[in-house]
């Protein structure tokens, strides 16, 4: 049934090294899957058990995945390597559903389980008590499942279909305490924009899919024979690089939905309605950066079109800064850090509109660790204090020891501090960004001290300085702060060590960079700027010398504005309200009403009238029939008879 | 000499009055006979052709229709009685109530 077929590049491979790892890739899919399946139909009264399914689903993914990966490391197994069954067989339409291994993947996929893995324990801390706690599992392993068939497909179609699956089981997650209204609305409001960008999405597949033939081959989805046969259909001239300047810009909004892109990111501060672990998870580690890895996978077709990549660098630049803007103006402890991902994931697309998209996957490895660990923390801290807002907390240091050095840990991988991981990720991409784009260097490095500069207020204000419950002794909630359980500190510990060491992995030579140049002047150059962020923001936060009200003053800095996340919430329920409803909705319905309806009873109408006439043919006096008949028959007669 | 010729004639001449008979009358039982005469135009036709062809398929074909004229006879007189019971008329005019 399973059709093994090895890359044309690949040396003689051990054939039973090829079939493990067919059984391998496949046992990654489906452990989630089948762990799920087991969670929804049978544990969903029984929490323990579902929890322990999740647990193991994910932990037999992740160890499939190391096997595979020492099994690449040893040259066992020569990649890019595919098993792949045809799905769907439709005329010239062949749908495979397969699992591709090669070092990108690999690399997703590792992230997927090892950080997710680590999310799946956390979870079972975080969410002991929640009554609801089997269907969170149960999603949470659909999740990984999609997830994972987004990152191993070797095909469009089955790319999509994850793609959908994630947003589907985002939006359960997000919804998951729906009792809550703004949980419902925020995990409503995910779905609406995310169906938004993959309408154009899915557009630009089929289009590739149209495209696709040859004079001797029929068209494909699947991704090898795509990216053998584009370029030289593009160079032969049968395919117009307008075309594909389409494709790419339509194939784009995918990522710019999942990736919650500038001026579609307006889903992801909202998610953060959903449990904590969640966040992590979906909106940090994997899901975010599924688009990033999609741009990943499918830089072949980008580096084609010199348009498209321009848009994909401009839309990250535009959405690194923007979104870190409006972190410094967030109180919400979870949703400055869904700014700073948002940021984050700005420097990724950037990463790969520069035309380093291993850099790019670099900074996606790198911030699945640091953001994972950042959210777990806050997770701790909300577990811990039942309390969000950061001016209500204040002094954590000294009451969750354990959870603040682990938020200080991945803090200072966030802004890029040196030695820790995100140093090199984020150094990588500002190289790139001076190489080839000044403007985009300045850009990136000022986001960058803005990053320090909002991840330092977070710091001093929640984590450092004086305890509210100290202050305040008849705030019961505060005089209960204790510190998390050991089931989430463990993965608070594994994830902190991984935002240091990540660095040093060697990640991007695993992805075939082939050497990274480390440039002292850059490195320099965005350390001074990182301080300056974190000293500026000591001066207002930690030892209050400066009155943040007069900096804004002093600077005329548009508060208000930033505040309100540039109205752009506004003008999308002003187009919502009055252009879809109102216009388009209202006159669709007036269409309906007086045209559609009109036409429909007026055929009633007129059917009836005429029963109405031809009805007084009927008199009931039996003679009229009889002659009836008798004409009639005469007629038939002269018309048969008559020669 | 009486030929077949003169036997279609009288034939369709007894059908014609029979079917003017079954518009043109009114009242229900003249109707009733009119259709007795169109039956038996038919048997004459049926009669005239049996001997002329010499052969006996028309002859029997007639005492099927005498059989058949006369079941319909009683119903249509059954018909006819009820309808002096329930009506009180015989006036086919004035039995129309089976209209819209």
């Amino acid at each position: 049934m399973v059709d093994v077929h090895h890359a044309a590049s690949a040396v003689a491979t051990d054939p039973a090294a090829a079939a493990l790892a067919a059984k391998l890739g496949w046992s990654i899919l489906l452990a989630p899957l089948c762990a799920s399946v087991l969670i929804l139909l049978l544990a969903i009264h029984r929490k323990t058990l579902a929890m322990f399914c999740a647990v193991a689903g994910l932990a037999v993914s992740l160890a499939c995945t190391l096997t595979l990966f020492f099994m690449v490391q040893n040259g066992r197994l020569p990649v890019p390597f595919e098993a792949s069954v045809t799905w769907i067989s439709l005329g010239s339409l062949h749908v495979p559903f397969g699992v591709l291994i090669d070092p990108l993947s690999l690399l997703m996929t590792l992230v997927v389980t090892g950080v997710g893995s680590a999310i799946f324990l956390y979870s079972t801390g975080y969410m002991h008590d929640d009554p609801a706690a089997s269907r969170y599992f149960g999603m949470l392993s659909l999740f990984a499942f999609s997830i994972l068939a987004i990152v191993l497909s070797n095909n469009w179609i089955q790319l999509f279909i994850g793609w959908e699956l994630v947003g589907f089981c985002s939006y359960m997650l997000i919804g998951h305490w729906y009792a809550k209204p703004s949980a419902a609305e925020a995990g409503k409001k995910a779905f609406m924009v995310n169906r938004v960008a993959d309408f154009g999405f899915m557009i630009g597949i089929l289009w590739l899919w149209s495209v696709s033939s040859t004079e001797l081959a029929e068209r494909t989805l699947h991704f090898a024979t795509l990216q053998e046969r584009l370029p030289s259909l593009l160079e032969s001239g049968i395919l117009p690089i307008a075309t594909l300047t389409g494709i790419g810009l339509l194939l784009f909004c995918g990522p710019v939905g999942k990736s919650a892109q500038f001026p579609l990111h307006v889903w992801l501060p909202d998610a953060m309605e959903g449990p904590t672990p969640v966040s992590a998870l979906i909106h940090a580690a994997t899901m975010v950066a599924a688009g990033v890895y999609l741009l990943v996978r499918a830089f072949w077709l980008f580096e084609l079109i010199p348009v498209t990549l321009n848009v994909i660098l401009w839309v990250g630049a535009a959405t690194a800064f923007l979104a870190a803007v409006l972190a410094l103006a967030e109180n919400d402890l979870k949703r400055i850090l869904a700014f700073s991902t948002l940021s984050q994931l700005g420097y990724m697309v950037m990463a790969v509109g520069l035309g380093g998209s291993i850099v790019g996957m670099y900074h996606l490895t790198t911030h699945a660790c640091f953001k994972a660990l950042l959210f777990l923390a806050a997770g701790s801290v909300i577990h811990g204090t039942h309390e969000q807002n950061i001016w209500k907390l204040g002094g954590l240091w000294r009451s969750m020891r354990w959870t603040s050095l682990t938020f200080l840990i991945g803090s200072l991988a966030l802004i890029g501090f040196p030695g820790l991981s995100g140093f090199f990720s984020k150094d990588e991409i500002l190289v790139l960004a001076r190489e080839h784009n000044l403007g985009i260097y300045i850009l990136a490095t000022l986001t960058a001290g803005m990053t320090a500069f909002y991840t330092g207020r977070l710091w001093f204000v929640a984590f450092a300085g004086q305890s509210h419950a100290s202050k305040d002794h008849h705030n019961k909630e505060h005089a209960h702060v204790h510190e998390s359980p050991a089931i989430m500190l463990g993965p608070l510990f594994f994830l902190s060590a991984l935002s240091i060491i990540a660095g040093y992995l060697g990640i991007p030579q695993f992805l075939g960079a082939h050497h990274m140049e480390f440039h002292i002047d850059v490195a320099a150059t965005s350390t001074v700027v990182v301080l300056a962020g974190i000293t500026l923001a000591w001066l207002m936060y930690g030892k209050r010398t400066l009155s943040s009200q007069s900096v804004v003053r002093g600077l005329a800095l548009p508060q208000s504005f930033v505040e309100n996340r540039y109205y752009i919430d506004e003008i999308y329920g002003w187009y919502v309200a009055i252009i879809q409803q109102k216009l388009i909705a209202g006159s669709c319905a007036w269409i309906e009403q007086n045209v559609i309806i009109a036409a429909v009873n007026g055929v009633a109408a007129l059917t009836r009238s005429a029963g109405e006439m031809l009805r007084r043919l009927q008199t009931g006096v039996v003679q009229t029939y009889a002659l009836l008949f008798v004409v009639g028959l005469i007629w038939l007669l002269t018309r048969h008879l008559a020669p | 000499m009486v030929t077949l010729t003169h036997y279609l004639i009288a034939s369709a001449a007894l059908f014609c009055i029979g079917l003017s008979g079954v518009l043109i009358r009114r009242n229900i039982l003249m109707i009733l006979l009119s259709i007795e005469l169109m039956l038996n135009a038919a048997n004459l036709l049926f009669v005239a052709y049996a001997k002329a062809w010499g052969d006996l398929g028309g002859q029997m074909m007639v005492f099927f229709i005498i059989t058949v004229a006369a079941a319909e006879v009683t119903v249509g007189l059954a018909i006819a009685i009820l309808l002096t019971r329930q009506l009180n008329t015989l006036n086919a005019d004035e039995v129309k109530t089976l209209k819209w």
